[in-house]
């Protein structure tokens, strides 16, 4: 059983650790932050922190975007491990069929093909593990086989061709000096904080936290489930839109590395993996703190046979934090 | 007359394991239509052993996923694939050919195993990170040591004892490898069925709770669960590349699927407390028949995808239900 805090820290930083867990990543947030920024030689010139902003919010958008959506999920006592094939999926019928700007009509229409691609492979995986009750993570990883295979068929070698004219308004649209990326960021944030003070939200935690308690209480368990997994699926496919848009190519393994990457992310950001605690800021948080700890290793231009292993040892030192500092003050007592 | 109703529907329910390996003969019964099929006895024995060869590979890795997903608590060891090709790399690179370096190099192989292991075990217990992210980081530690250490290249050479046993025909037609299962297997059902450890291992996956209650040392039995599957992981490993002959930093990474899918056909709950390891070897060749069977049609690899997870969501929805609230 996990010891009960009894230290005296400030009341809003409990809050802030209890209520939202979102204490440890903040301080991640900013630790990684400034530790990237002092790496940066060029720091004190004007404009280098918007342009800094610029280009790590575009590259960080579709990691971001799909650990939100593996959040709802984790939050609702699921996983989604098919989250990365249906970016996959989506970058590819973009690469394939957007190749001239000639017809915005047809573009659109692809656009939302896409958008309804996620909607439904995430419907099918809500299906098959809230409704036919299976687990998560077999269910999930056995759909993400089928996706990812959809992908190697539409285009089994790396190609595409997206007009600049779509990618230039992705990489460099500001409004107000803040980068669209960030200003999407921002929105989902705000989507969220309106569901999350309603209905929604409140069925959402009981759903994660307890299901058997939910479904006695009258909260609809299946549908709730099912319909995170749907989130999650409109994200992966809103993460391929912006990744499309990024690289400007199509690739049948894209999204191979947003899997797991959304599931670090959401750790990192204090989400529960067991369900029912913490928030979509706090996997913003984890998406950046990804995105901060791998150009801190890029920067520091780390002979590249140490990367990985840098990279992995930085997460569980970053996911034993808060066990360690536990287990030192239980030791104290 | 309620109650004689469910017994009697209770006496019709096929068990998973079973179910696994009526699956895995139907399919093996079909694979003979195909065009390049088997036509006679001898060849399907022949091709039969082969699958159970490949089989048993994912069947070892996935003797520790099984204790591990018993022991409940969202159990799952995702360090399993890097942890088989650290003992394929260290069995590879430091046997080289030598025949008498065998045993040391296994000892050394198993001890691998059961440190990462430890690592994930006490990071689950005492740091309390859930085995799922635990698992997923250390093997990503795992793998960083390994392209550190080797830097990309690896040289050496399986000893010849290895081959004969593993890769070659111990009695005519039958691999060396499958009596290593048997082995391996027998030991497993005894582990799980006959002693105090199995007793127990079940108990804390049902309730861990209760299980400490009762005077079960929980955190005790946890971490040598990790241990042992990351042994089992590593040993599979020195198994894995007498067959292959050569190892690869991502030699591993193919089987950690797998291994967990397997358990999950075998039946065993994924949320631990019951299971069997039985169940696992079932599913182990369900799974590598279904490979196998796409390979010989030689479809595009895509297609192989997309039929391997629509065939897996069939068998899963078949039978690898959990209790549904209602219920």
């Amino acid at each position: 059983m996990p010891e009960r805090n009894k230290s005296k820290i400030a009341q809003w930083w409990r809050n802030l650790n209890v209520r939202h867990s979102l204490g440890l990543s903040l301080i991640l947030l900013v630790l990684t932050t400034v530790l990237y920024f002092i790496l940066q030689p060029n720091i004190a010139r004007s404009g280098t922190i918007t342009r800094l902003l610029t280009s790590n919010f575009r590259t960080w958008l579709p990691v971001i975007l799909v650990t939100i959506g593996q959040a709802i999920v984790i939050l609702g006592g699921g996983l989604d491990l098919s989250n990365g094939s249906i970016v996959s999926v989506g970058n590819v019928i973009l690469a394939l069929t957007v190749t001239t700007t000639d017809e915005p009509g047809k573009n659109m229409l692809m656009v939302l093909v896409v958008i309804a691609f996620g909607l439904v492979a995430g419907l099918l995986n809500g299906f098959f593990t809230a409704y036919l009750g299976l687990q998560p993570v077999i269910i999930t990883f056995a759909s993400s086989f089928v996706y990812s295979g959809l992908a190697l068929l539409l285009l089994p070698s790396p190609g595409g061709d997206i007009p600049r004219e779509y990618t230039s308004v992705y990489r460099s649209t500001q409004v107000l000096g803040i980068p669209l990326a960030l200003i999407v960021i921002v929105l989902a944030i705000l989507i969220w904080s309106f569901f999350r003070q309603r209905k929604y939200g409140r069925f959402l935690f009981a759903v994660g936290g307890n299901d058997k308690a939910a479904y006695t209480t009258g909260v609809p368990v299946t549908w709730m489930k099912i319909s995170t997994y749907v989130i999650s699926g409109l994200l992966a496919s809103l993460a391929a839109i912006s990744y499309t848009l990024l690289t400007g190519s199509g690739l049948s393994s894209s999204g191979n590395d947003m899997t797991l990457a959304s599931i670090t992310g959401s750790v990192l950001g204090g989400i529960s993996m067991s369900g029912g605690a913490g928030s979509v800021i706090g996997a913003v948080f984890g998406g950046i703190i990804l995105g901060n700890i791998r150009n801190i290793i890029s920067t520091l231009k780390l002979d590249s046979w140490w990367r990985t292993l840098v990279n992995a040892l930085l997460i569980v030192l970053v996911l034993a934090g808060p066990g360690l500092i536990n287990l030192i003050r239980g030791k104290k007592k | 007359m309620n109650d004689t109703n469910t017994q009697t529907k209770k006496k019709f329910r096929v068990s998973p394991p079973a179910t696994a390996l009526l699956i895995a003969m139907v399919l093996f019964l079909l694979s003979g239509f195909l065009p390049n099929g088997f036509n006679d006895w001898a060849s399907a024995i022949r091709q039969g052993m082969n699958i159970l060869r490949l089989a048993s590979f994912i069947a070892i890795i996935g003797a520790g996923q099984t204790l591990v997903i018993i022991s409940g608590s969202e159990g799952i060891d995702l360090s399993a694939g890097s942890l088989v090709s650290v003992g394929a790399l260290i069995t590879y690179i430091l046997i080289n050919g030598n025949n008498n370096l065998i045993l040391p190099v296994l000892m050394l192989v198993i001890i691998t195993g059961g440190i990462v292991g430890l690592l994930n075990g006490l990071g689950i217990m005492y740091l309390k990170i859930s085995p799922f992210v635990m698992t997923l980081s250390m093997a990503g530690v795992v793998q960083g040591a390994v392209i550190l250490l080797t830097k990309g290249y690896y040289d050496g050479k399986v000893a010849d004892i290895m081959t004969q046993i593993i890769a070659r025909d111990l009695l005519p037609d039958i691999p060396g490898m499958i009596f290593v299962w048997i082995i391996i297997g027998a030991l497993m059902t005894f582990l799980l069925e006959r002693t105090k450890y199995g007793k127990q291992l079940f108990a804390i996956g049902v309730n861990r709770m209760t299980a400490r209650l009762s005077g079960v040392r929980v955190t005790r039995m946890v971490v040598l669960t990790y241990v042992i599957a990351g042994a089992l992981a590593a040993f599979a490993g020195f198994l894995l590349v007498g067959y292959t002959q050569n190892a690869g930093p991502n030699l591993g990474n193919q089987y950690l699927f797998p291994s967990i899918i397997a358990v999950a056909i075998g039946g065993t709950q994924m949320s631990g407390g019951k299971g069997s390891y039985f169940g696992t070897i079932a599913g182990a060749i369900v799974i590598q028949l279904i490979t196998s069977l796409l390979t010989t049609m030689q479809l595009p690899q895509a297609l192989q995808q997309i039929i391997f997870g629509s065939m897996l969501l069939g068998i899963l929805v078949v039978y690898g239900r959990d209790k549904s609230l209602r219920a």
